[in-house]
């Protein structure tokens, strides 16, 4: 088996579906680690990683820190409330500072599309991108195919429908690529004013309405209204928004056949999924969150290994 | 590269058989023991080991395969990734004796992997190693073997293959040497 092909994980673009496999197995050998006794590895003992986030986040932040920490490296964190940032700091210089002190991978949050590639272009350590603004989230979508390979036992050849803001959605983009490089069939539904005009270039079907997809689909990926990211009004309110595009029991129940149910969280409980759909047996919503850990140490591990000494 | 077998088939048997009685001798019916082969190469001989005792003690004998990749030294200094293979232990280790199994033991690295691989799955009461090729004189590592099938001595630039029907399509032990003008 070869290296993988990239320096930096800065989006699902990037990778052939090789990667993608060496990825996945590779994750599985840590997924099985971190269900032992003692849940740690030595190999990264003598890497510094930084976990530099620019935006809010709970499980991409504490997921890529458990990953690393499970792994034995060395991890800052830092983020920009509260830092020289908000002093007038500029990204490289800010990153440069950190890099100074010896750090030989970056995992980097921020609003901006492109930050990492930018990042990566011009620091001289791995970066990993942990969601860059309404771009890319590269881990996100590839735990979330390790987790329908893991659930359905391929993803090849299944129909996957992802609802919802697709237009703010960096999860949507990144899932799309990742899903179709691995051979399944993307289908995005959701109000017209929240799917991007050109998105059917991508070679993915468009739906407009909830049920007609989801008879569709083998797994239905339920994204959050970015309410933070929306500066109009794309919606005339959100109790509209979960009448025509809410997943509910009802709905569920009324499909002919038993379809998946993801979620890359944060769960807004009654707005695009009610809680009986979110906690019930046909949600996957807590395994991704599982997988996530193991698909990062999986990340981390396939770059540093080619750091040079 | 020249070829020379060291154990073919029929001796290949009989060292395995031999071993089989060498362990009962010190782990009785097996109750308190387990035997863990190191992946990938060891996990055949294992699989074989298992069927031998079990047919000698008619009954079963706990086996399973350990992964020492994430705990090799040699992480970054390869030029190909070091890529996993699959730890099946569904038994507990804990204060059982423990039987590490390998095909060929030269640096004595895997072994070191292995003992800190095998660790985060418990305290064991004991460990001992298994054996099949020795490469004596040829250890990195203060690390010897308790039961050893067949001990050769070996030039650095030779190469030990155990080969297995079940992967290779003959059982036997081969030494690859370098031809002079290699």
């Amino acid at each position: 088996m070869n290296n993988i092909s990239v320096d930096h994980l800065t989006g699902i673009k990037d990778l052939t579906s090789e990667d993608i496999q060496l990825i996945f197995k590779t994750a599985d050998s840590f997924k099985e680690v971190i269900n032992r006794p003692i849940k740690k590895v030595p190999t990264l003992r003598d890497i510094t990683i930084a976990n530099i986030f620019f935006e809010n986040s709970t499980r991409t932040r504490l997921s890529f820190e458990l990953a690393e920490k499970r792994l034995s490296a060395d991890v800052v964190n830092f983020s920009a409330s509260g830092s020289s940032v908000k002093k007038g700091e500029t990204l490289i210089d800010t990153v440069n500072n950190i890099l100074s002190m010896k750090v030989d991978m970056v995992v980097m949050r921020h609003s901006s599309p492109g930050a990492a590639e930018f990042l990566s272009k011009k620091v001289n350590a791995r970066v990993i991108n942990a969601g860059d603004g309404t771009h890319e989230h590269p881990t996100q979508a590839l735990l979330d195919a390790f987790s329908i390979r893991e659930k359905l036992g391929t993803v090849e050849g299944k129909k996957v429908v992802i609802v919802g803001d697709i237009l703010h959605s960096r999860v949507a983009l990144s899932n799309i690529y990742c899903l179709q490089k691995l051979g399944a069939e993307v289908m995005v539904c959701g109000p017209t004013t929240l799917i991007p005009k050109y998105i059917a270039d991508l070679g993915v079907k468009v739906s407009h309405n909830l049920i007609e997809a989801l008879e569709w689909c083998d797994v239905a990926n339920i994204l959050r209204i970015q309410l933070e990211r929306q500066d109009i009004k794309y919606f005339p309110s959100l109790r509209e928004y979960s009448q025509q595009f809410g997943l509910n029991k009802e709905i569920l129940n009324s499909l002919s056949k038993e379809i998946v149910v993801m979620h890359p969280g944060p769960i807004n409980r009654g707005v695009e999924i009610t809680s009986d759909v979110a906690d019930s047996k046909q949600s996957i919503i807590l395994q991704q969150v599982e997988n996530g850990v193991a698909i990062r140490m999986a990340v981390i591990y396939l770059l540093a290994s080619k750091i040079e000494r | 590269m020249e070829k020379q077998v060291i154990l073919n088939s029929k001796h290949l048997e009989l060292t395995l058989n031999r071993l089989c009685y060498e362990l009962i001798e010190s782990h009785n019916d097996f109750s308190e023991t387990v035997l863990v082969g190191l992946q990938p190469r060891g996990v055949q001989v294992v699989a074989r080991l298992k069927k031998q005792l079990e047919n000698i003690l008619t009954k079963e004998v706990q086996c399973g395969n350990l992964d020492i990749t994430f705990f090799r030294d040699d992480f970054r200094r390869r030029e190909k990734p070091l890529i996993p293979s699959i730890t099946n232990l569904d038994f507990s280790i804990e204060n059982k004796k423990v039987v590490l199994v390998d095909d060929v033991l030269y640096t004595g690295r895997t072994i070191r992997s292995g003992l800190d691989a095998l660790l985060t799955f418990g305290r064991p009461s004991k460990i001992e190693l298994l054996v099949l090729i020795d490469r004596r004189f040829r250890r990195d590592l203060p690390i010897q073997a308790n039961y050893i099938g067949k001990a050769v001595d070996t030039l650095v630039s030779e190469r030990v293959s155990v080969e297995w029907k079940e992967t290779e399509g003959e059982d036997k032990v081969v030494l690859f040497t370098k031809d002079k003008n290699e």
